[in-house]
C-alpha cells in the first residue's frame, strides 16, 4: 500500500517528521517497506536553457547544443528531434545517475564532438513513458532550479506492507487513524457529502440470490449522474495517483481509484448509455463468460458473483468490471455502483480465475460494510465537482451486513496477557481513538467494535490494539521461569539415536546431504515394488512431483551431479523421512548412504580399487552398532525385502541385516548395474539403507551402573581350523555352528581366509576359521582342547556338512 | 713367553681383525669351541702334575675367559655396526604426502538444529516432532486459519489429490501443526521446540519449495508477552553468541497468535559482510505471539486458565546468518564441495560447556 506524505496529511493533522511517521508505522504493525523521496531521487537534475543548437557536422539526426546550466555553459550533443535554440530543458551533469536508462553519465565524445552531460526525456527520469523528445518546459524557471521543485515532485512516497487482517488500512484514512491513535497528531474530521439527488432515479437495482440474506452480496446501492463531461481529473489527484503508481486515465476512472486508495472503498462507474434496464447482482450461470476491463475473456462458474443488467454479465462482483459497459471520453451519463461483496467468495473467484485487482484485494480482506452508501456519496460528489451533471436519488437493494460486535473487556487483561502496565482510562482512550466505543461504568466494559475492524474478534484482539499503540518497547522483558537446579535431558531415545547415527557416519567419512523430499515420478516409481508413488496435486516441476519412498533416489541424483562435476569420490548420507503412505505412521525416519567413484585418492601407496558390498556392510553395521542395535544377534539375509524392489540391488552382492526373521534393520550392497544406469551412474555403487525405527528401544534401566566386569586372569587361546564346505554354504552358518559348539569357552570366531582354487573339489570352498577360547578358572589341558576341537568339528559337520581340510 | 701367551696374542689379533659376525663366530669356534685351540690347551691340564696344574690351571682359565670377553666385546661392536648399516639401508622419504583418514561433515541445518535443541534444553524445552504430510485440521483449521481466509491462500500449499470424503492431505506449510499435536496429547505445562521440514510452492533465489523451520511453544499459567520477549532475547543472544544485541519487536499478524509480533535484530553490512547484533539495518528473524484463544480451545485447553506463547523461525535462514552462506539453493543440492566447506566436524557437538557454535 503506497501513499504520499501530503496525502496522509489530508487526513492527519500532524507536525511529525517523515522519519517519526515511518518509525511509528513500522512499530504499530504497518511495516514500512520503502520510502521514495523524489527530491532526493531527482537531486542531480536541474533546469537548463538551450542558448544554441546546431546540426552535428557528421550526423544528420544529432544536434550540438550550447546549454546554460548551473555548472556554467556546457556543450551537449543531443539526438532529440525537438532540441532547439531557446528551449527550457532538464539537464543531467556528468556523474549523474539517470534512472530510466540505468546509467551514470560520463564525459563522452559523440561522432568526434565532445558532450558534457545530457538533456533528459520524461522516460529517462521515469516520469512517464514519453520518449519522443527531450522534456520541453513551457515555463521559464531560472537556470539551476531543481527539477523536482518545478514539477512539484516534492512529496515523499511511503510504501507499507499491510498484514491480511488490516483491511481498514487499505485506505489512507485508516492509516491516519492508526497514527493518530499512536499520538502522532489528530485525525481530521471527514464530512461525507449529503447528496439529495434530483429527479428520476433512472434505473433501480436488485439482488437475486437463493438465500434471504443475499450472502454473496448483501448490499448494493447505486445512483445515476447524467449530463456529465468526462475529461482529465484535477492535477492534484493525478499527481497523487501517479506518485503511487496508478496511471491517471480519466476523471471517472481516477475518481473510483482515488476513493479506493483514499478510503478503502472500491466502486464501479458504468456508462449508462451502454446499460440495458436495471442493474443487480446474482451468481453466475455456469459457463457464462464476459470480457473484463483488462480485455481478457473469462468463463465463469456458479460460485462467482456477477453484476448484470438485462443484456447479461457486466462485471465480476468485487473483482473487475467489464469492457462492454466501460466509461470513455464520450460518456455523458453514468451509473455509479457501491456494494458489499463477501470476502471469502471474492477471494475464491479471484484465485480461480487468477485475476488480481485493487478491488479484489480490498473486498477479500473485508471492506467497511457501514460505508457502502457513504462511499457512493463521496464518489458522486467528486463526479459532480469534476464532470458536472445531475445526480439522481440513490437506489438500493438488500441491507448492509453490519456485525454490531460487542466485546466484554476488562483492561486488566492487558497486563495479564502482555505484562504491560496500562491505566484503564488510558486503555479505553486508545480504543476510542481507533473508533471503538466503550460503554459501562466499571470493568468489564462493553466495547463496540467499529464496522471497519472485522479483524477484531475477542478481548485478546483489544489487548493487541492497546499494546501495539503503546509500543512493544513498553512490554517488560521477563526471563522465562526456570526450574531450580540443572536443566534436565530433553531428547527422546530416537532423537538421540538420530544424532549419534549422524555423527557416526560423518566420522566414518560420509558427508551429510539434505535432498528434496519430493522427486520425479520415475525416480519414485523405481523404488516402489508395488503400487504408485504419493503424488502432489499441484507440483511446481516435473522433478518434484512425488514423495520419496526411499532416501536413495535423492542421493543417487546428488551423486551423479557430483561425479559430473569431476569429483572422483562421492560419499554421501542423509537422514530424513520417507513416505510409504500419507498417515502419520507411514512417514518413518530412515537413513541411507551412497559410496560411488573411487574410494580414497590415487596415491603412491597403491591402487584404490572400487567400492564393494563389504564396504557397505561395514558401514551398515557400524551405524547399527552406534544406535544400540544388538549387532551380535543380527543375521544377514541375501534376499532384499520390503518396499524397495529387489531389482534395485545386485542379485548376488547385497543383503539385509535382520533382527529375527522379519525385522530388517538395514539393507546393504551394490546397486544393480542396470538400476544404477537409470540414474546415470556407471561402475560399482555401494549403498546402505537403515530402517532406524526398527532398532528396539532399550529397556528402561533403573540404574545408570553397568553390569560388573569380570576379567579373566588367564590368557585366551587361539585355534585355527580349515573347513571344506559346499560353496553355497553361507559363511555365517558355519560361524554360527561353531559359536554354538561350546558357548562357555568360545568367545570369538573369525573367518580369516576363503579359498576356492586348485586342490579343492569343484563346488567346494575352504573357509579358514580362527576360534578364540577363553579358559575360566583353570588353564585348558591338552585333553580339554582336544574335546573342544572335536565339538567344533562335529557341530560344523552337523549343521553345514563341513569337513576339516586334510 | 709360553704357548698360552702366544696363543692369546694370536687369537686377540684375529678377533680384532674380524669384520663380520660370521668371521667372529668362526674364530670363536676355532678358539673356545669343543675342538678349538684354547680348548685343546685346556685338555693338557689333565696330563699335568698337581703342582704344574696349580700354576697352569689359573693361567689357562684366564686365557679362556679373556678370549671369551674379547669375542663378546667384538660382537657388540659388530652388531652395532650391522644395525647401523641396516637402518641406513631402510631410509625412506618421510616427506612423501599421505592422506589422513577421510572425515565427513554434518549439514549446517542439522548442526543448527542441534544448537537449537541445546540452547532450548537449558530453558526446559523438549524437542517435538510431527508428520510432514499433514491434514488440513492440524495445519490450518486448528490454527484459526479458516478455509477461505486470505492467510490460507498466502501459504502456497502443496496439496495431495482430494480423497473420496472431500478432504485432502497436504505438505505442512509450517511446523505449527506440531503445536496442535502437542497440545492435544499433553497436559500443560508445555515447553517444546519443533524443528523440521516445511514446504511451500514457491521457488526463487531466496525461496526453495522445501525449507526448515523451528517452532517454539510455551503453555503455562501466568505466561505473558514479557516472557516471550525474555525467551527469544535469551535465545538470540545464545545462538549468535553476542552479549549485547539490538532487537525490536513489531506488531504483526498471524491467525494463530493474538497479539502477534515479528522480531528484528540489528545488523550491518560493512564491506559486504553481515554483522549481527548492531548496526543501522534490521533483519527479520522470527514471528511470534501469544497463542490465540481459539487455538487453545481447538486443543481442548481453557483459555481462561492457560495462556502461552509461540514463535517460529527459519532454520536455513538462521544458518545463513550465523555461518555466512549467501544462497539458499545449494543447501539441498548435495554438492560435496559445498558440504565439505560449510559442513561441520562430527566432533563439533554443541554443548552448554563447549559453546553453541562450531
Amino acid at each position: 500500500m503506497k501513499f504520499t506524505l501530503d496525502w496522509l496529511k489530508n487526513h492527519l493533522d500532524t507536525t511529525a517528521t517523515l522519519d517519526e511517521i515511518c518509525t511509528a508505522l513500522t512499530d504499530i504493525g504497518l511495516e514500512v517497506e520503502g520510502i521514495e523521496d523524489p527530491a532526493a531521487k531527482f537531486a542531480a537534475f536541474t533546469i537548463a536553457h538551450v542558448s544554441d543548437a546546431v546540426k552535428h557536422p557528421d550526423a544528420d539526426k544529432l544536434r550540438v547544443c550550447t546549454v546554460e546550466t548551473n555548472d556554467g555553459t556546457k556543450q551537449i550533443v543531443c539526438g532529440a528531434p525537438n532540441a532547439r535554440k531557446g528551449m527550457v530543458a532538464v539537464y543531467a551533469p556528468v556523474g549523474a545517475y539517470v534512472p530510466g536508462i540505468d546509467l551514470t553519465l560520463s564525459k563522452a565524445k559523440i561522432r568526434g564532438v565532445e558532450s558534457f552531460g545530457m538533456l533528459c526525456s520524461e522516460r529517462e527520469l521515469e516520469l512517464s513513458e514519453e520518449h519522443d523528445g527531450i522534456m520541453d518546459l513551457d515555463i521559464r524557471p531560472e537556470v539551476g532550479t531543481p527539477v523536482s521543485e518545478v514539477l512539484g515532485l516534492t512529496d515523499p512516497v511511503i510504501d507499507i506492507a499491510i498484514t491480511p487482517d488490516r483491511a481498514d488500512c487499505l485506505g489512507v484514512r485508516g492509516i491516519a487513524r492508526d497514527l493518530a491513535a499512536r499520538g502522532l497528531g489528530t485525525l481530521k474530521p471527514y464530512d461525507v457529502p449529503a447528496i439529495a439527488g434530483d429527479g428520476d432515479t433512472g434505473r433501480s437495482v436488485f439482488l437475486e440470490f437463493e438465500d434471504d440474506a443475499n450472502t454473496p452480496c448483501p448490499y448494493f446501492v447505486g445512483r445515476s449522474v447524467s449530463g456529465i463531461q468526462n475529461g482529465a481529473s484535477p492535477e492534484w489527484m493525478q499527481r497523487r495517483l501517479n506518485a503511487i503508481g496508478s496511471k491517471p486515465i480519466s476523471a471517472l476512472v481516477d475518481i473510483t481509484n482515488y476513493v479506493s486508495f483514499d478510503l478503502g472503498r472500491p466502486l464501479h462507474v458504468f456508462d449508462a448509455a451502454k446499460l440495458k434496464g436495471n442493474v443487480g447482482a446474482r451468481l453466475a450461470n455456469p459457463g457464462e463468460s464476459f470480457t473484463a476491463l483488462n480485455e481478457k475473456d473469462y468463463t465463469l462458474d456458479g460460485t462467482m458473483t456477477v453484476i448484470v443488467d438485462d443484456s447479461g454479465v457486466l462485471g465480476l462482483g468485487g473483482v473487475m468490471g467489464g469492457e462492454s459497459s466501460a466509461v470513455s471520453d464520450a460518456t455523458t451519463d453514468v451509473f455509479i455502483e457501491s456494494a458489499y461483496f463477501d470476502p471469502a467468495r471474492t477471494g475464491h473467484t479471484g484465485r480461480t480465475l487468477s485475476l488480481e485487482s485493487d478491488a479484489r484485494y480490498r473486498f477479500e480482506r473485508g471492506v467497511d460494510p457501514a460505508f457502502v452508501e457513504d462511499g457512493l456519496a463521496v464518489a458522486t460528489q467528486l463526479v459532480l465537482d469534476f464532470c458536472g451533471g445531475t445526480a439522481s436519488p440513490m437506489v438500493r437493494a438488500g441491507k448492509p451486513p453490519l456485525r454490531n460486535h460487542v466485546i466484554a473487556f476488562d483492561p486488566a487483561h492487558v497486563k495479564k496477557l502482555t505484562g504491560l502496565e496500562v491505566e484503564p482510562g488510558e486503555a479505553l482512550a486508545v480504543l476510542r481513538k481507533l473508533g471503538f466505543c466503550a460503554q459501562g461504568g466499571d470493568a468489564p466494559y462493553d466495547i463496540h467494535v467499529p464496522e471497519w475492524r472485522a479483524d477484531i474478534d475477542g478481548s485478546a484482539d483489544l489487548v493487541e490494539e492497546i499494546m501495539r499503540l503503546k509500543g512493544l518497547d513498553a512490554v517488560p522483558t521477563v526471563p522465562l521461569p526456570r526450574a531450580p537446579g540443572v536443566a534436565k535431558r530433553t531428547l527422546s531415545v530416537p532423537q538421540r539415536r538420530e544424532r549419534t547415527l549422524r555423527r557416526t557416519l560423518a566420522a566414518a567419512g560420509l558427508h551429510e546431504a539434505i535432498t528434496y523430499a519430493f522427486i520425479s515420478d520415475d525416480d519414485a516409481q523405481a523404488f516402489i515394488a508395488n503400487g504408485s508413488p504419493i503424488a502432489l496435486a499441484n507440483a511446481i516441476s516435473s522433478d518434484m512431483t512425488s514423495m520419496r519412498p526411499s532416501l536413495l533416489p535423492g542421493l543417487l541424483r546428488a551423486a551423479k551431479r557430483n561425479l559430473d562435476r569431476g569429483l572422483a569420490n562421492v560419499s554421501l548420507f542423509e537422514i530424513g523421512r520417507v513416505f510409504l503412505g500419507s498417515g502419520p505412521k507411514d512417514q518413518p525416519v530412515q537413513a541411507a548412504c551412497i559410496l560411488a567413484g573411487k574410494p580414497g585418492v590415487r596415491s603412491w601407496r597403491g591402487a584404490t580399487g572400487s567400492y564393494d558390498t563389504f564396504d557397505a556392510k561395514a558401514i551398515a553395521l557400524q551405524g547399527l552398532k552406534a544406535i544400540g542395535a544388538p549387532v551380535e544377534k543380527l543375521q544377514t539375509f541375501a534376499a532384499i525385502s520390503g518396499a524397495t524392489p529387489s531389482a534395485a540391488y545386485h542379485p548376488g552382492q547385497a543383503g539385509e541385516l535382520r533382527l529375527g526373521p522379519k525385522n530388517t534393520l538395514a539393507r546393504f550392497g551394490l546397486l544393480h548395474p542396470k538400476f544404477a544406469k537409470l540414474f546415470g551412474l556407471d561402475g560399482p555403487v555401494a549403498v546402505v539403507e537403515w530402517m532406524v525405527s526398527g532398532v528396539p528401544q532399550p529397556k528402561t534401566a533403573s540404574s545408570t551402573t553397568k553390569r560388573a566386569l569380570v576379567l579373566e586372569s588367564l590368557q585366551p587361546v587361539e585355534r585355527d581350523f580349515a573347513f571344506i564346505v559346499n560353496d553355497d554354504v553361507p559363511a555365517q552358518s558355519l560361524v554360527r555352528a561353531i559359536q554354538g559348539a561350546d558357548k562357555t569357552a568360545i568367545t570369538n570366531v573369525a573367518v580369516f581366509d576363503r579359498y576356492d582354487g586348485p586342490g579343492l573339489d569343484p563346488g567346494t570352498v575352504s573357509l579358514a576359521v580362527c576360534v578364540t577360547l577363553q579358559p575360566r578358572g583353570a588353564s585348558f589341558t591338552e585333553q580339554d582342547l582336544e574335546e573342544i576341537a572335536a565339538k567344533i568339528t562335529a557341530a560344523a559337520e552337523k549343521s553345514v556338512g563341513a569337513n576339516l581340510r586334510a | 713367553m709360553t704357548d698360552a701367551t702366544q696363543l692369546q696374542t694370536d687369537i686377540e689379533t684375529q678377533i680384532s681383525g674380524a669384520d663380520t659376525l660370521e668371521a667372529l663366530e668362526a674364530i670363536r669356534v676355532n678358539a673356545i669351541g669343543k675342538k678349538g685351540s684354547v680348548s685343546a690347551l685346556m685338555k693338557t691340564l689333565g696330563r699335568m702334575t698337581p703342582e704344574e696344574r696349580q700354576t697352569e690351571g689359573p693361567k689357562l682359565n684366564a686365557l679362556k675367559r679373556d678370549v671369551a670377553d674379547a669375542i663378546a666385546a667384538r660382537k657388540d661392536v659388530l652388531e652395532e655396526a650391522a644395525l647401523a648399516a641396516q637402518l641406513a639401508a631402510e631410509q625412506i622419504d618421510a616427506t612423501l604426502p599421505i592422506e589422513t583418514q577421510p572425515q565427513g561433515t554434518i549439514h549446517p541445518v542439522s548442526q543448527v538444529m542441534d544448537e537449537l535443541a541445546e540452547i532450548f534444553a537449558d530453558m526446559g524445552f523438549t524437542v517435538a516432532e510431527g508428520p510432514e504430510i499433514e491434514d488440513e485440521f492440524h495445519n490450518f483449521d486448528a490454527l484459526n486459519i479458516p478455509a477461505h481466509h486470505p492467510a490460507r491462500a498466502m501459504h502456497d500449499t502443496f496439496y495431495f489429490p482430494k480423497k473420496k470424503d472431500g478432504s485432502r492431505m497436504l505438505l505442512r506449510t509450517h511446523t505449527s501443526p506440531v503445536q496442535i499435536r502437542t497440545m492435544l496429547n499433553n497436559e500443560p505445562p508445555i515447553r517444546i521446540i519443533a524443528p523440521g521440514k516445511t514446504y511451500r510452492s514457491d521457488s526463487d533465489a531466496t525461496h526453495t519449495p522445501m525449507f526448515h523451520q523451528v517452532e517454539g511453544l510455551v503453555i503455562e499459567e501466568g505466561i505473558h508477552m514479557g516472557h516471550l520477549k525474555g525467551c527469544i532475547e535469551a535465545f538470540v543472544k545464545a545462538f549468535f553468541e553476542v552479549d549485547d544485541i539490538k532487537m525490536r519487536l513489531r506488531t504483526s499478524f498471524f491467525p494463530f497468535t493474538e497479539p502477534s509480533a515479528e522480531m528484528d535484530i540489528g545488523c550491518s553490512w560493512d564491506g559486504g559482510t553481515l554483522k549481527v547484533g548492531a548496526g543501522d539495518d534490521w533483519l527479520e528473524i522470527l514471528g511470534c505471539g501469544m497463542v490465540h484463544p481459539r487455538v487453545l480451545e481447538a486443543c481442548n485447553l481453557d483459555p481462561e486458565r492457560y495462556q502461552g506463547f509461540a514463535f517460529g523461525c527459519g532454520i536455513d535462514r538462521l544458518a545463513m546468518l550465523k555461518y555466512g552462506m549467501t544462497d539458499l539453493r545449494p543447501f539441498f543440492d548435495g554438492d560435496q564441495r559445498w558440504l565439505s566447506h560449510y559442513g561441520f566436524s562430527p566432533f563439533d557437538m554443541p554443548t552448554l560447556a563447549g559453546g553453541f557454535s562450531a
